[in-house]
């Protein structure tokens, strides 16, 4: 376990609900759901997820904190705003799902192999590296990040659609070497940190 | 009518040799039709899409909407932002409203900003292209300019997610959102009706890390197209468009499905209709090739 785990652990206790609210995105609205259940059906690949977002939301205040963070669940969120656009209570669940994923990630004890997991990291670096995202780069990452020999054979597997991306002009081999990216870099990445910095020095206060 | 003018951001996919850079081709037609300007914000960051949130916690993200948001400020203060990727319109507008829905937050994110030497008040509007389509010209202005009606085609409109929640367009309903379907009448096609996956999910972002998963429900989408009849899907997003073209021989090797469906923007089917040559409405960007668009483009 790390050690930010350990230390939230005994600072909270037996208060999961406490937690969420203080340290996860949105976390304070879990309390308003009425567990009617609207969300739970309205996932995409709601069959996949072990615990879906009302079954996570009754976990969180039975304080279930081992099983909802770790859990694969909130990793299989789309973003689709389904349940937003359907929640009786007016709940913002995407950015909850998001805010849980996050925390989880932070805390080191999301699932170890989670592929979205993966990605959306993959996809932060690769952004706060230049400011834009790089296709190409992204790409050849995301093929390679389950080792190497999975990636070269992922790789030859969307040989064709990236030949396909790249006769249309919808990809470059160029981008490999520098590519898009903003002039200000330097301006981006002291706001990004400061940012942080001021998120975790109010999770500090609570 | 006189020019109009936009604070434009365009969006990582947008940008030259990147995945949606035929749909800038094509918006850029469509706008120079309509004496419709973009001012490019200068310098504009990624806004972290909806995936950036593993690395990324909120305030930073937030962040990058609002640097954004202060640049286009500086630049062209007195225009609307304007994106025309749904999940740049949905970060920027979030970012704006949760901004002004909470003091500490905007004085938390101007703290940020300062150490790039930037101040955001966060009070211009932030706008999808498609409303300001519908909102600023209308389907009879935007119907005046049609000189090659695109008659004949059967057309899906397929909205997706993000142009559509949680935001949505303006008098439309969040389960049958009509403007995709008067635009593509607009201009001469026939949209199908009933076409019941219009409002549902590609995926997203999460067709790279779960393909399997994501391609059950893009063969979902383009079955429907095919059971009304459709020619091709037209979309407003390009996470959408990138997503229900590409995958299509995967599909059909896994299904044994014969896809072969072109997938569009709106902006390609205005351009055509407009008279734009197949280049300056981006065609020969589609991976499928949209032969019936090529043909009324090369009259
Ligand atoms: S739809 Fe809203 S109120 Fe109902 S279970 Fe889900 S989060 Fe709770
Ligand atoms: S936004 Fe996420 S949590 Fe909400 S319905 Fe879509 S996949 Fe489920």
């Amino acid at each position: 376990m790390s050690n930010l785990n350990t230390e939230m652990v005994e600072k909270y206790r037996n208060n999961f609900l406490q937690e969420v609210t203080a340290n996860v995105e949105e976390g304070e609205w879990v309390k308003m759901c009425m567990q009617c259940g609207v969300c739970s059906g309205s996932c995409p690949l709601g069959p996949y997820w072990d615990h879906p977002p009302q079954e996570l939301f009754m976990m969180i205040r039975a304080g279930k904190r081992e099983e909802v963070l770790t859990s694969s669940s909130m990793w299989m969120c789309t973003s689709c705003y389904n349940c937003v656009a359907r929640c009786p209570r007016g709940l913002p669940i995407t950015h909850i799902m998001h805010g849980l994923a996050h925390y989880a990630d932070r805390l080191g004890i999301a699932p170890k192999g989670q592929q979205t997991r993966k990605f959306a990291n993959l996809f932060w670096d690769n952004l706060t590296k230049t400011g834009r995202v790089n296709e190409l780069r992204l790409g050849i990452s995301l093929y390679f990040m389950n080792g190497f020999a999975a990636g070269v054979k992922k790789a030859l597997s969307m040989a064709g659609m990236g030949m396909g991306m790249m006769k249309t002009k919808r990809l470059s081999p160029m981008e490999y070497f520098g590519g898009h990216s903003i002039k200000d870099k330097k301006g981006l990445q002291a706001i990004l940190k400061k940012a942080k910095e001021i998120e975790l020095a109010k999770e500090q206060k609570f | 009518m006189a020019k109009k003018e936009y604070s434009f951001y365009p969006g990582c996919s947008s940008q030259k040799a990147a995945s949606a850079s035929n749909y800038q081709t094509s918006v850029a037609s469509m706008c120079d039709e309509l004496d419709i300007q973009l001012n490019e914000i200068p310098d504009w960051n990624c806004c972290s899409a909806s995936i950036g949130f593993a690395g990324g916690g909120e305030l930073p993200r937030l962040a990058l909407s609002a640097r954004n948001m202060a640049l286009s400020e500086q630049a062209h203060p007195d225009q609307d932002i304007v994106a025309t990727c749904a999940a740049c319109w949905l970060a920027t507008k979030e970012t704006q409203e949760r901004l002004h829905g909470d003091d500490a937050l905007m004085e938390e994110t101007n703290q940020a900003l300062a150490e790039g030497g930037l101040k955001v008040k966060a009070n211009q509007n932030v706008r999808h292209m498609v409303e300001v389509l519908i909102e600023d010209f209308g389907y009879d202005e935007l119907g005046k300019h049609v000189t090659r009606p695109l008659e004949g085609i059967k057309i899906a409109g397929y909205v997706g997610c993000q142009t559509n929640r949680p935001f949505g367009i303006d008098g439309e309903s969040f389960e049958n959102p009509k403007y995709l379907d008067k635009l593509v009448e607009t201009m001469g096609a026939d949209p199908i009706n009933n076409y019941d996956k219009k409002v549902s999910c590609c995926g997203g972002a999460l067709a790279f890390s779960e393909p399997e998963k994501s391609q059950a429900l893009i063969k979902d989408i383009i079955e429907s197209a095919y059971d009304g009849g459709a020619d091709m899907i037209v979309t407003p997003c390009p996470v959408c468009q990138l997503n229900v073209e590409a995958y299509q021989d995967h599909i059909n090797a896994k299904y044994n499905t014969k896809f072969n469906m072109p997938v569009v923007y709106y902006s390609t089917l205005m351009s055509v209709a407009y008279g734009k040559d197949a280049k300056q409405a981006g065609l020969d960007g589609q991976i499928i090739k949209a032969k019936q668009l090529e043909e009324i483009a090369g009259k």
